[in-house]
């Protein structure tokens, strides 16, 4: 589904990723990690097309389409999900009518029609149900005044409610305390399936408790030094960070 | 005559009307350029006005020659000249070869994203309408439930004949003739307008105008409105179009003035979308607007206002507070894009005891443009325990717009409470981005995101004023980011 060949990316001239090769296969669970300022932001700004970030190198594929020439929303449209490690304040907005724009933009590209209000209040319900989320919450300003684990269930909510193909979850542990890192990862597992992949970014191995991966990738100094299973987590948890550091 | 100027040209138009004496051009359809009180007269002679209506458009003439154009606002453009403008036309009527394929395909691609419907497009270009059946039916029943009730809505030129007693008692009680400069223009030369009167008790029915809007349109540039709620009645009043009109009249100075008598209660709401001038600041309509109520004991006046268009925009919907207990509100969104300036706010003036106010303006610049909020809120040494509440927001968009907010407070009682809140923010690149990436576009994550800050405002509007505003913002900033 998701193949990254030999990406370079820098950021107002310093340079992050230094050859970062990955595949993702649908039904499959990627996680990420690795010390702070590795890159893992960055290679998940950049597959979202974030243009404060600049490919100097490589690719990034999508079912064999090259996404360089693609805009943010036309990625989104194509499937691309990514959970904020910050999600962003829109005051004035409800999440009600943020999720309604976005899902009913993601439909006029796709050339279908607009979601009938019932149908979209019916998954409203639906998703917020699978997320333990109070209705209260959907007419609230997006984001604004919520708590951190508030924000990530809310991104979540949103991952639920746009179905992408390809989820990247960027640190969406930090913040939570433990119900809700439950509540979010139950809600990830249950939109698992064989047709969609997703990508965790995280420091710890805490997450990986509650999402199981299929494959861990240790992200570090721009490129991915270290692939295994999900035992690679356990190790790393064990030896820290500095074991890799130590050996590149 | 080799050196034929325009000054030459003045001098001979001055000296023809002397020559010939004045009246013979009320044969023609348009009066000629230039002021002075035989124009003044020859309009109220033109409308058939009561000699007591003459005297009052000379008084204000002669108020008016004494007075000298303001600049203290925070707008810069070159001063219009006032004896280049003719000051009468005839109403235009309806050109029968004229199709809606002669109109500018631009604004007709605007109507259509407005959603207007083809006969008020029609109506708003002048086209003759084929079929009118619907809308003239609607007027008729609205009219007749208006008159049950004892409603009266018509021209201000016809209250002015078959109301005398009402606009007499009325018109000036607000916005005095010496009031400002462009206040005493527009008394002595305003060429039609509204009049509203909802007798005591009386709730009015119907939003007044949401039908009779495009009816409205073209009713030129010194348009005068007033509106009188006697005791214990209400009225909803919406003034304006959310179309864009492309008035060839570069100057506009209305007068607006609202009585709300004990208990009554005036809810006022405009959208205004004159031709705010091309992209490099060309053209546009220069907005001078002197728009205040009065409210006596227990009365409510509430100003909503959405300023999308206008070169220059200066006005400052004002509330006087004259009776115990009586309420103003001032709602405001004003948005100015490429090179559009607004200095726009409000006054509340408490002389009543336990007054109330509150003022919400949300100003949004992007481009190139200046947006001011200018306000004031007074306390007289009489108003025991008045209470203001302002909160004054400004959205920029990129570098090069500018936010100004000039809050002035006076207060002479010392139990007054007065509150005074101000932000600052600009659309974040971060927001934009997280838009889209749900796949929102950027011109519709500005949309989203100005609307969510105009908000508390929009909410104030009626319902489906309130859809086409949303729509209006976003027609008015599009282009404006990347």
């Amino acid at each position: 589904m998701l193949q990254i060949k030999n990406l370079h990316a820098k950021v107002e001239d310093k340079d992050i990723l230094k050859g970062v090769n990955l595949t993702v296969n649908a039904g499959e669970v990627h996680a990420i990690m690795g010390p702070n300022g590795s890159g893992k932001s960055t290679l998940s700004a950049v597959i979202a097309g974030n243009e404060n970030y600049e490919v100097t190198a490589g690719e990034v594929l999508l079912d064999g389409e090259d996404l360089s020439d693609l805009k943010p929303e036309e990625r989104a449209h194509r499937g691309i999900f990514l959970s904020f490690q910050y999600p962003i304040e829109i005051p004035g907005v409800s999440v009600t009518n943020f999720m309604k724009t976005a899902i009913n933009e993601s439909r006029k590209a796709k050339g279908i029609e607009e979601m009938p209000a019932n149908e979209m209040l019916k998954l409203i319900r639906e998703k917020s149900e699978l997320l333990e989320i109070d209705r209260k919450f959907m007419s609230r300003s997006l984001n604004e005044g919520f708590s951190g684990g508030e924000k990530k269930r809310n991104e979540i909510f949103q991952m639920a409610m746009l179905e992408p193909k390809l989820a990247i979850l960027d640190e969406t542990d930090s913040g939570l305390d433990i119900d809700a890192l439950r509540i979010v990862a139950n809600g990830v597992n249950k939109l698992k399936s064989d047709k969609n992949a997703v990508i965790v970014i995280t420091h710890y191995q805490r997450l990986l408790d509650y999402i199981v991966p299929d494959f861990v990738h240790v992200l570090y100094n721009g490129k991915i030094v270290k692939s295994g299973g999900k035992e690679l987590a356990y190790e790393l948890e064990e030896k820290g960070y500095d074991w890799i550091k130590a050996e590149n | 005559m080799s050196k034929y100027t325009e000054d030459d040209l003045k001098v001979e138009l001055e000296n023809k009307e002397y020559e010939y004496g004045f009246y013979t051009d009320l044969e023609s359809d348009t009066f000629p350029i230039g002021l002075n009180e035989s124009i003044v007269r020859a309009i109220s002679m033109k409308k058939e006005e009561p000699q007591w209506m003459t005297d009052w458009r000379i008084e204000a003439f002669r108020a008016w020659q004494e007075m000298i154009e303001p600049n203290w606002a925070n707008v810069r453009y070159e001063k219009p000249d006032f004896q280049a403008i003719s000051y009468y036309s005839a109403p235009k009527t309806a050109d029968p070869n004229k199709t809606l394929g002669d109109v500018d395909p631009e604004l007709l691609a605007m109507y259509k994203k407005l959603g207007i419907s083809i006969d008020e497009q029609k109506m708003m270009n002048n086209v003759a309408m084929d079929i009118v059946v619907d809308s003239v039916s609607v007027a008729t029943t609205f009219k007749k439930t208006l008159s049950e009730k004892g409603i009266i809505f018509c021209p201000i030129s016809e209250a002015i004949k078959e109301h005398p007693d009402l606009v007499r008692k009325y018109l000036g009680a607000v916005v005095p003739q010496k009031d400002n400069f462009y206040a005493a223009l527009n008394s002595a030369v305003f060429s039609d307008g509204s009049f509203c009167y909802i007798p005591k008790g009386v709730r009015c029915p119907m939003e007044l105008s949401t039908y009779f809007r495009i009816n409205q349109a073209g009713t030129g540039q010194f348009e005068r409105t007033l509106v009188i709620a006697d005791e214990g009645s209400y009225v909803s009043y919406l003034e304006g179009c959310t179309a864009p009109s492309r008035d060839e009249n570069q100057l506009h100075a209305a007068v607006v003035e609202l009585i709300a008598l004990d208990g009554a209660e005036i809810k006022y709401s405009t959208v205004q979308n004159w031709y705010p001038g091309n992209k490099e600041g060309k053209g546009g309509v220069y907005n001078f607007v002197t728009k205040r109520g009065i409210c006596e004991k227990n009365a409510k006046i509430s100003w909503t206002q959405v300023e999308t268009g206008s070169a220059i925009t200066w006005k400052y919907p004002s509330v006087i507070l004259k009776g115990d207990h009586s309420v103003g509100e001032f709602y405001s969104i004003a948005v100015t894009n490429n090179y559009q300036q607004a200095d726009t706010g409000t006054k509340m003036i408490h002389l009543g005891k336990n007054t109330k106010s509150t003022i919400i303006s949300k100003g949004i610049s992007a481009g190139k443009s200046q947006n001011s909020y200018r306000g004031l809120v007074q306390i007289g040494a009489r108003a025991e325990n008045a209470r203001n509440f302002s909160q004054c927001d400004s959205l920029l968009m990129g570098n090069n717009c500018g936010a100004h907010t000039f809050p002035y407070i006076e207060s002479k009682n010392p139990s007054a409470k007065i509150e005074h809140e101000a932000t600052t923010s600009k659309i974040g690149e971060d927001q934009v981005f997280y838009c889209n990436q749900r796949g929102i576009p950027t011109e519709k994550a500005i949309a989203l995101i100005v609307n969510g800050f105009s908000k508390e405002v929009l909410n104030k509007l009626p319902m489906e004023f309130a859809v086409e505003a949303q729509k209006l913002l976003e027609i008015s900033l599009e282009g404006s980011v990347g």
